[in-house]
């Protein structure tokens, strides 16, 4: 091989390995997915003995209510964990975005939960709603007051599968939006003080404007993850009580494991994944529209 | 650096925060140092004999020495810690050499596809491990026969990985100056050289952020573990859960478990924050 055809291929021998893995073990698994969606296929059968059924899985997604309501749930738990979390998150880091000793170590510790097993995340949280020895009804006893069926009562156990998630992820968003924080002009703020804003006009109308494409790109990131989270729920409640906490991983999980039924869930799969293409298609779209915007601005 | 005056009121905020944050780490801590008994009791005290027989009972047959108060070793937690420390070392390994050289490829080539292969680096990232289970099961114990191995599971975990390594390395390349690259060349590096010897040395952040990114997913991950492995190589999250469902829970020696497993995250992060912070702005800020 003569050196210049050697540099030509360089890109894509570098490409080489990665393209392989990827493709045998990401993107052809998408596609049997795809493929076995079709199929009316249990774990006991080769995926070519598998009965070619067309669309009759997604059809009976439509009409199967438990579907539609583990969809609902998945819905309501992103919907509420991300704003929940914004909120926090952003509030948090307006109240600590000073300069004071020591914010190395509190981003530090504020950041475990996030690199914490969610495995492990949900053990905690199982042992904290115990109903008798948990921390949370051991305290509300202590003053007086009656225990609260935190995993047992289905309105509850959603509420209490959103608390464990406003714990883990909240510090993801505050540490994102305090780095959005400082890395904003210094002089635009000293021009909102010169011209008298308040400290909360100055929060308002100037500095959560500036911030609002990083806040965009992080909602949009902790909304994918929110619609992947599948092992503090099953640690927690494992769906129930009900179908109250069921979110859809759950359901593919349960439907291929305990119902045996590959092809339906390859369906709810698919479904799944193109909620989670939307979303990330959004992400990009906009990511390209600020770029392009801030461009412009420059030149 | 000048610092802020700080009022009491914002002092009271800040140990609250981290009460809140670290409190449900620390009460898992204090459990796993508490016998089963004593959790189970109604007297709920913070001053207690703290021991470590839970830790023993775990790791029986990783000790040297045989616990007293054990009738029968069971072998499958030191089995199971072993499984997950080889799967995800193996993985994080592999996924950093595989795609640190892509990212490299990536930003300093112009190639036909360049824009093709970045846009679905970017797509294959939302793929989630719910979504993989059908598929990956039945391709892994159908067609590539690797049911029940750890290669079966470590080639899923390296795949899972790339994409997100690929494209937080892209973000570190581009800040490598062109010009130290181009002077190498000059001096008669090939491409591989100037990667490994000028390149490589300088992402070195990079390579940590994207090193326990991978790991922590591998050593943390449990669905796709639990549907791959059997008996004798299950890794750590799936013995947890697979205790879990027994009827008598020993809050004791699972929060032993659970501990061990949280460990070596825990580590990293109080080494590397600044690499994991980094990281994830990254991950953000640059979408």
């Amino acid at each position: 091989m003569s050196a210049s055809a050697f540099n030509r291929a360089t890109p894509y021998i570098f490409l080489l390995p990665a393209a392989v893995v990827l493709a045998i073990a990401l993107m052809y698994p998408v596609g049997y997915m795809v493929w076995a969606s079709f199929l009316n296929w249990n774990p006991s059968q080769r995926i070519g003995e598998a009965e070619f059924v067309g669309l009759a899985n997604y059809a009976r997604l439509l009409s199967d209510m438990q579907f539609r309501e583990s969809l609902t749930v998945t819905l309501a738990f992103a919907a509420s964990v991300v704003s929940i979390e914004l909120v926090l998150g952003v509030g948090l880091a307006m109240l600590l975005d000073r300069k004071i000793r020591g914010m190395s170590v509190l981003r530090t510790l504020f950041i475990l939960p996030m690199m914490i097993a969610p495995i492990v995340v949900g053990l905690m949280w199982r042992y904290m709603y115990h109903p008798t020895v948990g921390i949370f009804n051991r305290t509300l006893k202590a003053i007086g007051l009656e225990p609260v069926p935190w995993l047992s009562d289905p309105g509850w156990a959603f509420v209490s599968v959103v608390i464990a998630d406003v714990w883990q992820w909240t510090p993801f968003i505050f540490i994102l939006s305090l780095a959005a924080l400082q890395s904003l002009p210094s002089s635009t703020m000293e021009a909102a003080r010169v011209d008298g804003a308040t400290r909360f006009q100055t929060i308002l109308y100037v500095k959560l404007p500036l911030m609002m494409p990083v806040l965009i790109v992080t909602a949009l990131l902790r909304m994918i993850d929110a619609f992947k989270v599948l092992e503090v729920i099953l640690v927690l409640t494992n769906g129930g009580p009900g179908l109250s906490t069921e979110i859809l991983a759950l359901r593919i999980s349960r439907t291929a494991s305990e119902f045996r039924e590959l092809g339906q869930a390859a369906a709810m799969s698919n479904v799944l994944l193109l909620l989670l293409m939307a979303l990330t298609a959004v992400m990009f779209v906009y990511s390209k529209f600020t770029e392009m915007r801030s461009r412009r601005q420059v030149a | 650096m000048k610092h802020d005056k700080t009022s009491p009121a914002f002092f009271v905020l800040v140990v609250m925060l981290v009460l809140m944050s670290t409190g449900p780490i620390l009460m898992m801590v204090l459990t796993s140092l508490r016998l089963n008994v004593d959790i189970m009791s109604d007297t709920s005290s913070l001053i207690f004999m703290p021991t470590l027989r839970n830790y023993e009972t775990v790791l029986c047959n990783a000790l040297w020495y045989t616990p007293e108060h054990l009738g029968r070793c069971d072998k499958t937690f030191g089995r199971a810690l072993g499984n997950s420390l080889l799967v995800s070392v193996t993985a994080t390994a592999l996924t950093l050499v595989i795609g640190c050289m892509a990212a490299y490829a990536l930003v300093r080539f112009r190639f036909l596809g360049r824009d093709v292969v970045s846009f679905s680096t970017l797509i294959l990232r939302m793929i989630p491990p719910a979504v993989l289970l059908v598929p990956v099961f039945g391709i892994w114990t159908y067609q590539f026969g690797l049911d029940g191995t750890l290669s079966g599971l470590v080639l899923v975990y390296v795949a899972m990985n790339l994409p997100f390594v690929i494209w937080i390395l892209q973000s570190f390349i581009r800040q490598v100056p062109i010009q130290l690259e181009e002077a190498a060349r000059i001096d008669g590096a090939g491409p591989f050289a100037v990667f490994f010897l000028v390149v490589l040395p300088l992402i070195r952040p990079g390579l940590a952020a994207a090193a326990i990114f991978t790991f922590r997913i591998a050593w943390n991950e449990f669905l796709l573990g639990n549907a791959l492995t059997d008996r004798g190589t299950r890794t750590v999250p799936v013995t947890i859960v697979n205790r879990l469902t027994e009827y008598d829970i020993d809050w004791g020696v699972i929060m032993a478990t659970g501990m061990l497993l949280a460990v070596p995250p825990i580590i990293f992060t109080l080494v590397a924050s600044r690499q994991i912070i980094t990281g994830m702005t990254a991950g953000a800020v640059k979408g």
